[in-house]
């Protein structure tokens, strides 16, 4: 076929299965990112633009950690979560709190500009260079008959449904998380009981932040990391989240999924540039038409 | 002097200021430093009239600016378009795709972070289609311009590298400024109309607007075609400058955010503000690169980083921006002048 | 009559708000719509004005039927409401609120706030023009709802609950304010709480309760009405109003 001077070729069903089952692999990867921006706007109810320059900052960590004491990436989270939650919980307490009024607009540009902060000091102190770790294993793997799958893809799956899982029980089971939820759904209710709605926001958004460093060692030996890294998640990531309905887990699982096929697809049918518009459609078509997403529901 | 000249007397100096800037300034450099100033000061007034007046924060301006700059650019490049014929169009186009997205946007009820995300989404959308359509648009490697070498030339082709001495010098110059002028004038005499007062009313309050007789969605879609008229017309300058468009310049999120950090710092809503914040925006920039390079060697970043900061710190502790903060010291030094008498 | 609604309804979740309510309003007339919290009254102004689409029922408003239009067009035949929960313009000036409400028929904005002016006056702020309309009080922020609607030359204004709030003294101002304007030849409909401006003012008053309305008439006859006592004090009220040997008339 032929449409405005694109070809658009016919394919075996081997390759679109290997193509789908690639894009699952992908889309765990885009699920790990998703699921602490989900998790930030369930309660907090904002949309953290430096979700993404965050990403990129933990994936620093991960390779410096690497790098400098040899440690693999997937160890390297026992130093790279904790120290992800407490700039978490620093930046929301001390700064995103204390300048954006509560404005859901303005949110957005605090946390633009935070975005932009963390990323030129990146590209100031780390250069423009693309690091990337070296691990033994990335290139073993499994066959899968249409397609080959490496550990550390394998891994970035059973991690992507093991944190939804872990963080699901957390909401549910502990007292923490019970807190988190009363604090979402009734925010005056709360401070009016004598919880410290401040503290709790920014636990939350630590730990958002720490998921984001989950996933930055997920899929480090895959990624190469430079500045702009976050800038390339961070879309995909608000499509992933508006997909699945801003605020759930299993829509953020779900629609990882749903994107990274897409995407794959996409890029199997329509090329390796035009194949990403199919991430902006899906985005602007749920915005639209569906904005609760495929979970969500009317507030 | 007759009544609007003097009740009007600092906007004509400011006019009057600028026009004479080539009699002052005779560095070519600083004269490069003055346009991009400009430059940014008409983009950020596009976004200074619908985010500023009209409240709506888009992230995606850069789609007006792009599809301004392609325009200009493409319709010479495959077409031999005039140049001066091509800028109706780039005009008109950057104003077709502000109601195509903002009809979409408004029609639905998109407000708050969800219209800055939906605006970010489309100029991605764009970007990949600059990016892939290579048949239209060149793809990546972008549309270059031939240079034009014939000073007899300069004037029809829009293009003054080779053009006579004043020309050379001053020509882009003139041509922001024009561009500066039309877009200010504009902007001046929307915050002195009824739309004006409707358009910073919805700002306020949507409902209310509504209630009082204001049809939301027809003013919105009216700012949003005024703003995205007025950047795109920054595209024009852009591409007869640099003689070259890509993807990444065109709809890549540098413009987009360029033009709403001119217009938060300077002073949102305010006719200056977006000019003020290009001033300082510009000004801050040339001199903590000299500062950088002094102690570190040329570095990129350190500048963007104080823009960040500084934007955070405008959101937080000054929602008016610097002509916010400049006139609240105006009225206390006016206040302590009288307390004196 | 300049305003008919027929048989309106609306339902939120599985909650009744307004259901198969009617009333009409006749040309000059002050008419008062009370009942208890929560009974719909905002939710029937609401429909009215066309913040919200109804799931049945129609609006006429002088002779057009303007049921699903937006409020903007409806503003512009001359039908205002204002809001129960202040919406200030708040960092525009009193003067600047005002001439909002006067562009509507206003294309000029010398025009709009000479208009402001006159009517900042009317309603007894004229001496406040040039105030950011956040800093104003309570009592300033109802009287710039009502200067706001008034300025867009309405033939029918809506108040809802513009005393709550205010002290006596306050309320007998807006009293008299709303009398003036009734007698510029504005006709009013009026949600209130505050049953000495109902006597007051109204010609005619409706009950509602739980979304019905349950009686009409004047003020007096329908303070009387056994029903009307008992939405207000709750089941079985007026008989034991009536064996306290109380009238019940003046709640
Ligand atoms: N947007 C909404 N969504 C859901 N329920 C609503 C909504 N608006 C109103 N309600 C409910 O509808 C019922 C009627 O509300 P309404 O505001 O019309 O009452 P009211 O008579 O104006 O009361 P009040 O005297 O307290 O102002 C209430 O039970 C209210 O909780
Ligand atoms: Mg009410």
């Amino acid at each position: 076929m032929d449409i405005l001077g694109l070809q658009i070729p016919l394919y075996s069903w081997e390759t679109v299965l290997g193509s789908a089952i690639s894009g699952v692999f992908l889309g765990s990867i885009y699920a790990l990112v998703a699921l602490g921006l989900t998790l930030i706007y369930g309660v907090l109810h904002i949309i953290n633009f430096a979700h993404g320059a965050l990403l990129m900052l933990a994936m620093y960590a991960v390779f410096f950690v690497w790098h400098f004491w040899g440690i693999d990436p997937y160890a390297a989270m026992l130093i790279v979560v904790p120290g992800a939650f407490a700039f978490g919980y620093a930046l929301q307490r001390y700064v995103i709190g204390k300048t954006s009024h509560g404005r859901d607009e303005i949110i957005l540009l605090v946390t633009l500009g935070i975005a932009i902060v963390i990323e030129n000091a990146a590209l100031f102190f780390f250069s423009a260079d693309e690091r990337s770790v070296q691990v033994p294993y990335d290139l073993d793997g499994i066959d899968l008959g249409v397609t080959f799958a490496v550990y550390p893809e394998l891994f970035a799956l059973g991690g992507s449904l093991a944190v939804t899982l872990g963080l699901w029980l957390f909401m549910t089971r502990t007292d923490t998380g019970r807190a988190i939820r009363g604090v979402a759904k009734e925010r005056q209710g709360a401070r009016l009981v004598g919880i410290n709605v401040d503290h709790v926001f920014a636990i939350t958004f630590g730990l958002g932040t720490a998921l984001v460093a989950v996933a930055a060692s997920l899929l480090a030996p895959t990624y190469t990391v430079h500045p702009q890294t976050g800038y390339l998640f961070v879309l995909i990531a608000f499509t992933v989240v508006v997909l699945g309905g801003m605020g759930s887990f299993v829509g953020a699982l779900a629609g990882g999924f749903i994107i990274g096929i897409t995407e794959q697809l996409g890029r199997l049918y329509l090329g390796e540039s035009l194949g990403l518009i199919t991430i902006s459609a899906i985005f602007i078509m749920i915005l639209l038409f569906r904005p609760t997403g495929l979970f969500g529901h009317k507030t | 002097m007759n009544g609007f000249a003097k009740s009007h007397l600092g906007w004509l100096l400011l006019a009057a200021a600028l026009l004479a800037v080539p009699v002052f300034v005779k560095s070519g450099r600083w004269i490069e430093f003055i346009e991009l100033t400009l430059f940014v000061a008409v983009l950020g007034q596009g976004w200074n009239i619908l985010g500023g007046y009209g409240g709506q924060y888009s992230f995606g301006h850069a789609l007006f600016f792009g599809t301004g700059a392609y325009i200009q650019a493409l319709l010479q490049f495959k077409y031999g378009v005039s140049p001066w014929i091509a800028m109706w169009f780039a005009v008109s186009g950057g104003v077709l795709v502000g109601l195509f997205v903002g009809y979409l946007s408004f029609r639905y009820g998109l407000r708050g972070s969800y219209f800055a995300l939906i605006t970010l989404a489309f100029a991605e959308a764009f970007h990949v289609v600059a990016r892939s359509f290579i048949s239209i648009t060149e793809g990546g490697r972008g549309v270059q311009l031939a240079l034009n070498r014939d000073p007899d030339q300069a004037i029809a082709l829009f293009q003054f590298t080779f053009a006579d001495p004043f020309l050379k010098s001053y020509g882009y110059y003139y041509v922001i400024l024009a561009l500066l002028m039309i877009a200010y004038g504009a902007t001046w005499w929307m915050e002195r109309s009824r739309f004006g007062a409707q358009l910073v009313a919805l700002r306020e309050n949507e409902d209310a607007a509504e209630a009082l007789g204001i049809n939301t969605f027809r003013t919105k879609m009216a700012a949003i075609c005024m703003s995205a008229a007025i950047t795109s017309s920054s595209g024009i300058y852009y591409v007869q400058k640099f003689l070259f468009v890509d993807p990444a310049i065109a709809y890549g999120p540098t413009k987009s955010v360029e033009a709403l950090f001119a217009p938060i710092i300077g002073g949102l809503g305010t006719v200056l503000g977006p000019l003020v914040g290009s001033v300082f925006i510009h000004g801050l920039s040339e001199v903590t690169r000299e500062a950088i390079d002094a102690v570190w060697g040329a570095r990129p970043g350190v500048d963007l980083i104080l823009f960040g900061i500084i934007l955070v710190l405008v959101l937080g502790f000054a929602p008016k921006g610097l002509v916010g903060l400049a006139e609240a010291a105006w009225r206390r030094v006016a206040r302590g002048g009288k307390a004196q008498r | 009559m300049i305003l008919e609604v027929r048989s309106m309804s609306k339902t939120f979740g599985g909650l009744k708000a307004v259901s198969r309510a009617s009333l009409s309003v006749g040309e000059g007339e002050i008419v008062s719509l009370i009942g208890p919290n929560g009974a719909g009254k905002t939710t029937l102004f609401a429909m009215i004005s066309g913040f919200l689409k109804a799931d049945e029922g129609s609006v006429a408003f002088a002779g057009v039927n303007v049921t699903g239009w937006r409020p903007h067009k409806v503003c512009r035949l001359g039908l205002v409401r204002t809001f129960q929960v202040v919406q200030p313009f708040p960092n525009l000036s009193v003067a600047q609120n005002i001439a909002v409400g006067a562009h509507t028929r206003l294309r000029s904005r010398a025009g709009a706030l000479e208009k402001a002016g006159e009517v900042a006056h009317a309603v007894g702020m004229g001496d406040r023009l040039d105030m950011p309309a956040g800093s104003l009080t309570v009592a300033g922020r109802k009287r710039l709802e009502l200067a706001r609607a008034l300025a867009t030359e309405p033939r029918l204004l809506l108040l809802d609950e513009v005393m709550a709030g205010l002290n006596a003294t306050e309320i007998d101002e807006i009293i008299g304010v709303i009398r003036d304007i009734r007698q510029s030849g504005v006709t009013i409909l009026l949600i209130e709480h505050v049953m000495r401006a109902v006597m007051n003012l109204s010609d005619r008053t409706y009950v509602i309760n739980n979304g019905v309305m349950i009686a009409e008439g004047t003020p007096n006859e329908v303070t009387q009405k056994p029903e009307v006592i008992e939405a207000y004090l709750g089941h079985g009220a007026s008989e034991r109003l009536e064996a306290m040997g109380a009238g019940g008339g003046h709640a």
